[in-house]
């Protein structure tokens, strides 16, 4: 029976009501008094040397109030970069400067070179029309493999190259795996292009920055996944303010995919200029400028060797994979090709032996950095295309290859540094198998034939590491920052509860699933329990929300809080009720004593606890209010299956997704619906992925896929009805809920899917194509076919 | 966006006087226009909206038993209406998306003339007469290249008049971003011949298949097309497909149009 309340409740998203009906509060909403706005200048070369800049005719131009440069930062931090990699010679990685404004260079199309406030926006983009710029252009690096050939253009003059890192894992494995290619019956080998994409949140990235005089104090509204982790990085690394004098808000913010994780010259630049025009400074992007500014995302060219013994036992991993920065480095950006993808590579097999190798580069393009998954769909994507590969190489059943090398035994250590806790791959697959109706495929591949068409079925596997992540290992892994989560309960005199958590819902639903844990919790209504995020001036600092950890960091931390609180009303219950504190027992919102009737209400317990009349004042302080911090001792490990069945016209290339299923283990439950939701947005974007969205440059620099007029995004007519289950669970072992996440799976295991039911239809017309690079447009599918 | 004039003449006279000002614009619907000024990539000093004069909207038939649709028709009326031309209807149907078909009109896309847009291909392919404030243009004459036509400046199209073939049928094989047609083939069997018309293709415009009209002419089945091709050499390329790949698509989507043809 579902339950209509609480853990495992399909309860509606209350956030929905205001979201649907126009009661939001975006960052664009907010509209300070006597606000000025910004235009940023931005290069339209993808590389030059600045030789000079005239802003004499804009600065007198209506309206302006102050036009800012490069060297109006002169002193002032750069951008951060929150990672630091090592190489495989144990060295630092290359990390150049980011300024706030162009200093002397422009390194991407998009790169801010000045910045105009007028009284109005109109004002200020006419202002920086008037702004002249003159630059000399240099040669655009923009191929990876080109950029790292001797005497290749630098995008950075002042480093050695543009290689940001030659990483190495495990690098003390790489002679064993090598001897194990050696000794190996099979090798299957492929070469491929994780497509770049650009994120495209519905919102576009809007900062107000706001600076009160009176208090010396600064405010920055921002569309931002994690505010305290702008406040850290902004405060103490770019502006220099102290964090009691910093409070950035992260109001209502509509869809981040990664792309909001990060620190961005505009928010900077807004809290600057607002204190130096003693004015609150407005940025709204357009859509345009989203292109050209909002961090990439994967962007890898990757070859990926798989060794089998003759018994096609797995033996062996070893992939080289160049992997794009643009032309800075992004807040997490180096982290991403390393340790989110080489510690996945893995994936649900028991392979001996692994090196990833991986080289990062500099290029003229817009910085690259997380996106939905980050590193685990680029890990993904190889790895279950090349058993796939390997799979028809040998001319064995593609799901009985995976079947035979599962692992089955956990915990499970694998050779690339993880421990994986729960999982049952056999599990999942055994349901996909369920609903995929594969033996219904042959008949279903002999209609579509009927019609032109051909028909293929593409499976694959997937695991991911979630809840990121243990403070301590990631700081060793090169973090500059530790990755806890935190929450504040809050009980009322009346009994209603607020959390306030350091999780951040920008589409998520945390509103509706966090209230539905601490209400099971204390076995009261969810309606009594409302959740706070998003601003750090209410909040404990919290790290955000990003890679699938809010239920499962986030959450526990607000488990952790809730407990504690339990504890305490405990005791004011069992002071109530003149029993022993041992005895006292909660259940369905009241407190009784154990084999008694005896039981005092939780508002009678929280109403004393702040109209302490009779209280145990002399063992416990009134109030109730408690805070948890909770750092994971491990990631989690969510897992899955899912299979895709596609049709192929082969008269034009074009492919149509005809079924879809998706069979997921995220352990336990809280909000069916919502996970549903979350799986279906994941499969629209790995989907979007896997056939439509391309961010292309071309050999200057220039993005050519600029707009939704050549940026293809997935649209609800390109995806079928998805086939959805999520009741193979193992819980998690290591946090209080047993959760793991579910934000990101959809992305990371849909793309091979694809990929290989495009293959498997055009094979079985003959054709001998092994790979297709995605995305896999009619035009590309065409040219496999006819090349 | 610049700042400009605006005005909304109430009829045809009006709007022509108006447009007499330096650097005056006309608007339709402005899908195309309106875009174009929020890039600031275009500067009218005035712009005068079309929307208003009674006598270019709608869709009606001639004494000679053309459809004649009004300059500032909208797409959704088009489709609503233009059932005694089912091809057109269905052309107009399936150009962009609701808000665009309710805002967008039959002239100012002719007037635009996008190497990739829909009524192009449908003009061209009916040989329909493009009727302005002072004269009246054959399709044939109207089209000069990508973004290029017959009208001269402050030219309003008034009215376009399509003849009604025994059958047509138009194939647009989208471009996955845009929607815009990668490649748009329009058949139409007349009494006196048969006429194709791309678009999308080609670096010139839409422009008319004659091989393909005589092989249609003579046997108007599918595979009359067979064994015909068009050079991809000077067909458009781009991040959606290499010209030869648009040329393929010529003859494909010819064929499935005269299959379709009713
Ligand atoms: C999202 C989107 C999708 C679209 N998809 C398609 C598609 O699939 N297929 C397709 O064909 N088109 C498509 N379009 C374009 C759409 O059809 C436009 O309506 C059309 O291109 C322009 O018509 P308009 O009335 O909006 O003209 P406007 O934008 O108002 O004007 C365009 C130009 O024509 C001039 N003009 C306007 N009316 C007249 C007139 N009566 N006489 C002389 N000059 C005139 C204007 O001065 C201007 O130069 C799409 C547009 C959008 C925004």
């Amino acid at each position: 029976m579902p339950k209509d309340g609480g853990i495992g409740a399909s309860s509606k998203r209350r956030e929905d009501v205001r979201f649907l009906t126009g009661a939001g509060n975006y960052t664009d909403d907010i509209n300070m008094h006597g606000q000025a706005y910004v235009h940023f200048l931005r290069s339209d070369i993808a590389h030059g040397t600045i030789t000079n800049i005239d802003t004499s005719a804009a600065a007198s131009m209506p309206g302006v109030v102050r036009i800012f440069t490069g060297s109006d930062f002169e002193g002032v931090g750069g951008m951060p970069c929150g990672w630091q990699v090592t190489d495989k010679h144990g060295q630092p990685m290359q990390e150049p400067a980011h300024p706030i404004l162009a200093q002397g260079k422009v390194r991407h199309v998009g790169e801010p070179i000045a910045a105009v406030v007028a009284d109005s926006l109109a004002e200020a983009r006419d202002a920086a029309e008037a702004i002249v710029v003159d630059i000399n252009e240099l040669p655009a690096v923009v191929d990876m493999k080109a950029a790292l050939q001797d005497g290749a253009t630098k995008v950075h003059d002042d480093l050695d190259n543009n290689l940001c890192y030659d990483w190495g894992f495990v690098e003390e494995n790489k002679d064993a795996v090598n001897k194990a290619f050696e000794d190996a019956a099979h090798v299957t080998s492929l070469e491929l292009v994780n497509n770049r994409l650009v994120a495209n949140p519905m919102e576009p990235r809007v900062a107000v920055g706001d600076y009160a005089r009176g208090t010396d104090e600064s405010t920055l509204y921002t569309t931002s996944q994690n505010p305290h982790v702008i406040r850290l990085l902004m405060g103490a690394f770019v502006l220099g303010i102290p964090e009691h004098k910093l409070r950035v808000v992260a109001p209502d913010v509509g869809g981040g995919f990664g792309t909001k994780i990060f620190h961005y010259q505009e928010e900077a630049f807004c809290t600057f200029a607002a204190k130096a025009c003693n004015r609150p400074v407005k940025w709204t992007s357009s859509r345009t400028e989203a292109f050209i500014s909002d961090a990439h995302g994967r962007d890898h060219v990757t070859k990926i060797e798989l060794a089998l013994d003759a018994d096609n036992n797995f033996t062996a991993i070893r992939t080289e994979t160049h992997a794009n920065m643009g032309a800075y480095l992004s807040t997490f950006a180096p982290s991403v090709p390393t340790w989110l993808h080489g510690t996945l590579m893995a994936g649900n097999y028991k392979t001996p032996l692994i090196y990833v190798n991986v080289k990062a580069v500099f290029t003229n393009t817009v910085p690259v950095d997380a996106y939905r998954g980050a590193g685990r769909p680029e890990a993904t994507f190889q790895l279950e295309r090349v058993v796939d590969k390997a799979a028809r190489e040998l001319g064995v059943d593609p799901i009985a290859l995976r079947r035979q090398n599962f692992i089955t035994e956990f915990p499970y250590a694998t050779p690339v540094a993880v421990e994986y806790d729960t999982g049952d791959y056999h599990g999942t697959m055994d349901k996909l198998e369920e609903m995929g109706d594969f033996a219904g495929f042959a008949a279903r591949r002999a209609e579509s034939e009927k019609n032109g068409k051909l028909r293929g079925l593409g499976v694959n596997c997937y695991i991911e590491a979630c809840g990121i992540a243990p403070s301590n290992l990631v700081g060793q892994l090169g973090a500059r920052a530790g990755l806890y989560e935190s929450a504040t309960v809050r009980v009322n005199a009346t009994g209603g509860l607020v959390v306030m958590t350091g999780s951040h819902s920008h589409g998520q639903g945390h509103e509706t699933s966090f209230a539905q844990v601490v209400a099971e919790m204390i076995g009261i209504d969810e309606n009594m329990v409302e959740i706070v995020h998003g601003d750090t001036a209410n909040t404990p600092m919290g790290m955000g929300t990003y890679g699938s950890r809010s239920i499962a960091v986030g959450g526990s931390a607000m488990v952790r809080a809730t407990e504690k609180i339990i504890n305490k009303a405990k005791k004011i219950a069992s002071h109530l009720l003149e029993a022993s504190e041992a005895d006292i027992e909660l259940k369905d919102g009241a407190f009784s004593v154990a084999g008694t009737d005896k039981s005092v209400a939780w508002g009678d317990v929280t109403l004393a606890a702040y109209v302490p009349h009779n209280y145990p004042l002399e063992d416990i302080e009134p109030g109730l209010e408690e805070t948890a911090f909770y750092d994971p001792s491990n990631f989690t490990y969510p897992s899955g299956a899912y299979a895709c069945e596609v049709e192929v016209d082969p008269d034009t290339g074009k492919v149509t997704i005809e079924r879809f299923a998706a069979a997921d283990d995220f352990g336990n439950i809280i909000n069916p619906m919502i996970v549903t939701g979350q799986v279906h947005g994941g499969l629209a974007q790995g989907i979007g992925q896997a056939l439509l969205e391309n961010c292309a440059y071309d050999e200057n620099g220039q993005l050519l896929s600029a707009s939704y007029m050549d940026y293809a995004m997935p649209r609800a007519d390109d995806l079928p009805m998805f086939d959805v289950d999520h009741s193979s669970q193992t819980p998690c072992t290591h946090n209080p809920l047993g959760v793991k996440g579910c934000g990101e799976a959809g992305a990371i295991g849909s793309p091979p899917a694809v990929v290989n039911a495009v293959v498997d239809a055009l094979q079985s017309a003959g054709k001998d194509v092994t790979h297709i690079d995605m995305p896999l447009s009619p035009d590309r599918v065409w040219a496999a076919m006819n090349g | 966006m610049y700042n400009f004039e605006f005005e909304k003449p109430g009829s045809v006279a009006d709007a022509v006087a108006a447009l007499g000002a330096d650097d005056a614009q006309a608007l339709g619907g402005g899908q195309t226009l309106i875009p174009t000024l929020k890039q600031r990539l275009a500067m009218p000093t005035k712009l005068v909206s079309l929307k208003g004069i009674a006598e270019m909207q709608g869709v009606c038939t001639g004494d000679d038993g053309a459809i004649c649709i009004g300059g500032a028709t909208s797409h959704a009326t088009v489709a609503a209406e233009a059932g005694a031309y089912p091809a057109l209807a269905a052309t107009a149907a399936h150009i962009g998306d609701p808000a665009v078909r309710n805002r967008g009109t039959i002239g100012g896309s002719l007037a635009n003339n996008d190497p990739s847009a829909c009524y192009p291909a449908a003009a061209l392919g009916s040989g329909a007469t493009i009727v302005t404030n002072t004269r009246e243009i054959a399709a044939d004459d109207y089209f000069q290249g990508m973004f290029t036509t017959a009208l001269d400046e402050g030219e309003i199209i008034t009215e376009v008049r399509f003849p009604v073939p025994e059958k047509a049928n138009y194939q647009k094989f989208v471009q996955p971003a845009s929607r815009f047609a990668l490649v748009g083939v329009y058949v139409a069997k007349y009494a006196d011949g048969v006429r194709v018309a791309i678009t999308g293709a080609s670096n010139d415009g839409v422009f008319r298949w004659t091989e393909a009209e005589a092989a249609l002419s003579s046997n108007f089945s599918p595979d009359a097309v067979d064994g015909l091709s068009l050079s991809g050499d000077d067909m458009i390329s781009d991040l959606h497909g290499t010209g030869d790949y648009r040329a393929h698509l010529c003859g494909v989507m010819t064929k499935r149009a005269v299959a379709a043809a009713a």
